[in-house]
């Protein structure tokens, strides 16, 4: 908790006060136990994808559409989460505030297919309780977009700082951490587009 | 649900317990109330952030709590003194079966070790706090919030019944019916959140905290212990967090990962609580390795031999431990090419373990020793801790483990290991630090009388156990026949578990005596010791810990600077204003909201549990948007608390 200020004009801002670095360390440890609870999610859905019981095949129900809009939503985000940070870095707050707002609409837009995607499933007969298949694949997928959702809320909850208090060592931090969250769950869903929807379909439609 | 099924009915052990949990509330109420305590309690301990209180309120919940397993451990054993004794059901058997195996690893033997951790490593590395003070009082309420929900099944709704492993289907719906299992998963799931953000704090403590000059080849050995502690509880966490929530959904979205319909695989639960059990078990003995090694070292006059073949055993062990989980059910079907591996992987740990048991024993080679009662535990730890290991390598041949699973040798076995281990460092470590937290230490006649009774009870108890279950007797059972012949070596087994509980009762004793009668330490180095928690001029550090930050030239620092008579005398041009966290109660009201939100799952009421799930929320924003960034203690302030004369 000692608060020693760097002078150096060439570190960034989120990176200047003592609090900010250790804040930004301890946070790339946690995506590091996210990590491991992500693994067990996905070690679970690979033992149990065949065990669909009387219920339908996973890959029966994906549907390319909507799965390729969701994820040219959630990475699009990404990329303009980042350039959400080139902004910040150049202590851009407009530039800042219109590209992390631009990410936040774009995750909307992702978690809006994605509830139309769960609910088509519920609709053709396949829910949580339909099978082991079906437990596991709910569970991996929709961890994933209560992450999203939560990520949505606490942007939003960064941004209202960031309009009241500018840009500080403090409440850049703060989005440095936000942005590093947001493109973990990009990463996460790469692997669920993989591992999930590709295997998924692939192994069905052979 | 109607409210005689709300409270837990017919049972005058459970009415007793009733009356005597309504009392002493009473009598807490009562005392906080005459004596004007309420804003005392408030200000100096529920919203402490300071990480010497914080370990200090975690010890004093594990000693609460060992006192809770040890009635559980006392209750079983009472009821298998005699063949086919009547004094507890089978329902309540096993009740008291599960809350004992949880309460002692989960809400004892984990909570014990972080706090000595919370209260030593700052102070071991030179720091003033750790890195998230806030933090590690959100870790500590989580974890307290957890236990009083799972301790509170016991009155309320109904204790869990399926063992501490809760292997499915046993503890589905249909097997453990209504709430006593879901309180196992609540109470379970919030006090690993707080253990988890344990992991991160103390990792990135120990590795941006440390005072200048402290490399991490020259960490004391506990704190390095801590280090690598932190790593696995990091990796091995997020597993229970995901296992207890595949079996929430189970029992409450009718889900089916573990059910035997829907096409569930029961073997699955099985594999991810080991796959987070066995880094577990090394989660509650790599800390008490790390206290033995500073304990030894300091009442050997000696540096710890091979210091840095104790850090790579340790590391060896780490990675290990997550590897050898299937060996906890050879006999459930893996077959033989699976327990091969296990087996072998299982055997290798042996080999960095011997290594850490020659190096104590190295140390002691021709140092000076000191019979203190910490040292004593350690001893006793050597011994009795190898025959754990030993039964460990018996068991950890597959084949040969078809003969012992299952039975009492197994339940002996583990006992070895976790009470020789991790129980007799929580004791030693207890007794070393005790001057360190309250100015004094604990007596060390009444000490070395605990010491005996509680080793000689414990090996009464469990080398008994061995017998019975090279002769058959199989674990998890309430009773058995008179024919079995086992009568004898259990009464004996009881003998050996009351004398332990006797032990307790004793040291509990040894803390009011000390508390009145002992001599109040003058200086802060009580033991002659040689890291820098000893270092502190007063013999509990203050608020701040040290006025000034040491630098540190090389390993055991203090002790040297004190063989070469260059300790350091603080004058008043050292100090400089000192910069602290404000203390906050938003932690403990988080953990009040966890407490709505986990009642409200254990009973199925959604709306409760979504009112504490607003709260928990809320009081994240709250934080969120408060910008504290602590205060300063003024130079004059340090001074005076110093008595530095101008």
């Amino acid at each position: 908790m000692a608060h020693v200020e760097t002078h150096d004009p060439n570190t960034p801002l989120e990176y200047r006060s003592e609090t900010g670095r250790l804040n930004i360390l301890g946070f790339w440890i946690f995506l590091g136990a996210e990590i491991a609870l992500f693994a067990t999610l996905f070690a679970t859905y690979m033992v149990l994808t065949h065990r669909i019981a009387d219920g339908p095949a996973l890959g029966e129900l994906f549907e390319v559409k909507s799965l390729l809009i969701q994820t040219f939503l959630l990475l699009t985000s990404s990329f303009t989460c980042g350039l959400a940070v080139h902004e910040m870095r150049r202590h851009n707050v407009k530039g800042l505030m219109l590209w992390m707002i631009i990410t936040l609409g774009l995750g909307l837009g992702f978690l809006y297919f994605e509830i139309q995607e769960f609910l088509h499933f519920i609709h053709e007969g396949a829910n949580i309780g339909t099978s082991a298949a079906w437990s596991g694949f709910f569970v991996l997928v929709g961890t994933h977009g209560a992450h999203v959702t939560f990520g949505i809320f606490w942007v939003t909850m960064v941004l209202i700082q960031v309009a009241k208090r500018g840009l500080t060592p403090a409440t850049s931090a703060k989005v440095f951490i936000t942005s590093l969250y947001w493109h973990f769950l990009d990463v996460v869903w790469i692997f669920i587009f993989t591992a999930v929807y590709l295997m998924g379909m692939v192994m069905h439609h052979g | 649900m109607k409210w005689d099924e709300f409270f837990v009915t017919g049972d005058p052990l459970i009415y007793g317990a009733d009356v005597s949990i309504v009392l002493t509330m009473v009598g807490i109420l009562f005392y906080l109330t005459k004596y004007k305590k309420w804003k005392w309690l408030w200000t100096e301990w529920l919203t402490t952030v300071d990480h010497k209180k914080l370990g200090i309120m975690y010890i004093v919940s594990a000693v609460l709590m060992l006192f809770r397993g040890g009635v559980d451990a006392l209750l079983m054993r009472t009821q298998l003194a005699i063949p086919e004794a009547k004094f507890l059901d089978s329902q309540h058997y096993n009740e008291i079966f599960t809350t004992h195996g949880t309460i002692m690893i989960i809400f004892m033997a984990m909570p014990f070790l972080i706090g000595l951790i919370n209260v030593v490593v700052p102070l071991q590395i030179g720091a003033r706090d750790v890195a998230y003070p806030y933090l590690n009082a959100v870790s500590f309420w989580t974890f307290f919030i957890g236990a009083m929900l799972f301790n509170i099944s016991f009155v309320i709704g109904g204790s869990p019944s399926a063992g501490w492993t809760s292997y499915m289907p046993l503890a589905s719906n249909e097997l453990s019916p209504g709430p006593g299992q879901n309180y196992y998963l609540w109470g379970l799931q919030i006090a690993g959140i707080g253990t988890l953000l344990t992991g991160i704090n103390f990792l990135v403590t120990i590795l941006k905290m440390r005072a200048p000059g402290m490399t991490l080849f020259r960490m004391p050995m506990f704190t390095w212990s801590s280090l690598v502690t932190m790593v696995i509880i990091i990796f091995a966490f997020p597993i229970l967090t995901v296992a207890l929530a595949l079996m929430s959904f189970d029992r409450l979205f009718g889900s089916h990962f573990f059910t035997l319909q829907g096409e569930g695989m029961d073997m699955l639960w099985a594999n991810l609580f080991w796959l987070w059990g066995h880094p577990e078990v090394y989660i509650v003995i790599l800390p008490a390795f790390g206290m033995f090694s500073e304990i030894i070292s300091t009442f050997s006059k000696k540096t710890l031999f091979g210091y840095k073949a104790m850090i790579w055993s340790m590391l060896l062990i780490a990675g290990y431990s997550f590897m050898v989980w299937v060996h906890h059910f050879f006999t459930m079907g893996s077959g033989a090419a699976v327990n091969s591996v296990f087996s072998i992987t299982t055997m290798a740990i042996g080999i960095p373990t011997g290594v850490k048991i020659f190096n104590w024993l190295f140390t002691m080679y021709r140092g000076k020793i000191q019979f203190t009662t910490p040292m004593l535990w350690s001893l006793g730890f050597i011994v009795n801790f190898v025959i754990g290991g030993v039964t460990g390598v018996m068991l950890a041949m597959a084949a040969a483990d078809y003969q012992y699973h299952n039975t009492y040798f197994l339940v002996s076995h583990f006992h070895y290991v976790l009470i020789a281990g991790t129980v007799f460092a929580c004791f030693a470590g207890l007794i070393y630090w005790y001057p360190k937290m309250f100015g004094y230490k604990l007596n060390e006649r009444i000490g070395k009388w605990v010491f005996w009774l509680f080793t000689i009870g414990f090996n009464v108890c469990f080398m008994p156990q061995y017998f019975l279950g090279l002769d058959g007797m199989p674990r998890r059972v309430y009773t058995y026949s008179e024919e079995s012949g086992w009568g004898p070596l259990n009464m004996l087994s009881t003998v050996g578990g009351f004398m332990m509980g006797i032990a307790f009762l004793v040291l509990v004793y040894n803390m009011y005596y000390s508390f009145r009668f002992a001599k109040r330490e003058t200086t802060g180095d009580a033991w002659d010791g040689r890291t820098l928690e000893w270092s502190t001029p007063s013999a509990m550090p203050p608020f701040y810990n040290f006025a000034k930050i040491p630098e540190v030239t090389g390993l055991d620092h203090f002790w040297r600077q004190k063989q070469a008579g260059k300790v350091e005398k603080l004058t008043a041009k050292d100090i400089k204003k000192i910069h602290m966290p404000s203390n906050s109660g938003v932690p403990f009201i988080m953990g009040s909201f966890f407490f709505i939100l986990g009642f409200g799952f254990v009973f199925g009421w959604m709306w409760m549990a979504i009112l504490g799930g607003i709260g928990v929320i809320g009081t994240l924003i709250y934080r969120s948007f408060e910008y504290d960034d602590g205060y300063y203690v003024s130079e004059e302030e340090v001074i005076e608390t110093e008595k530095i004369s101008k």
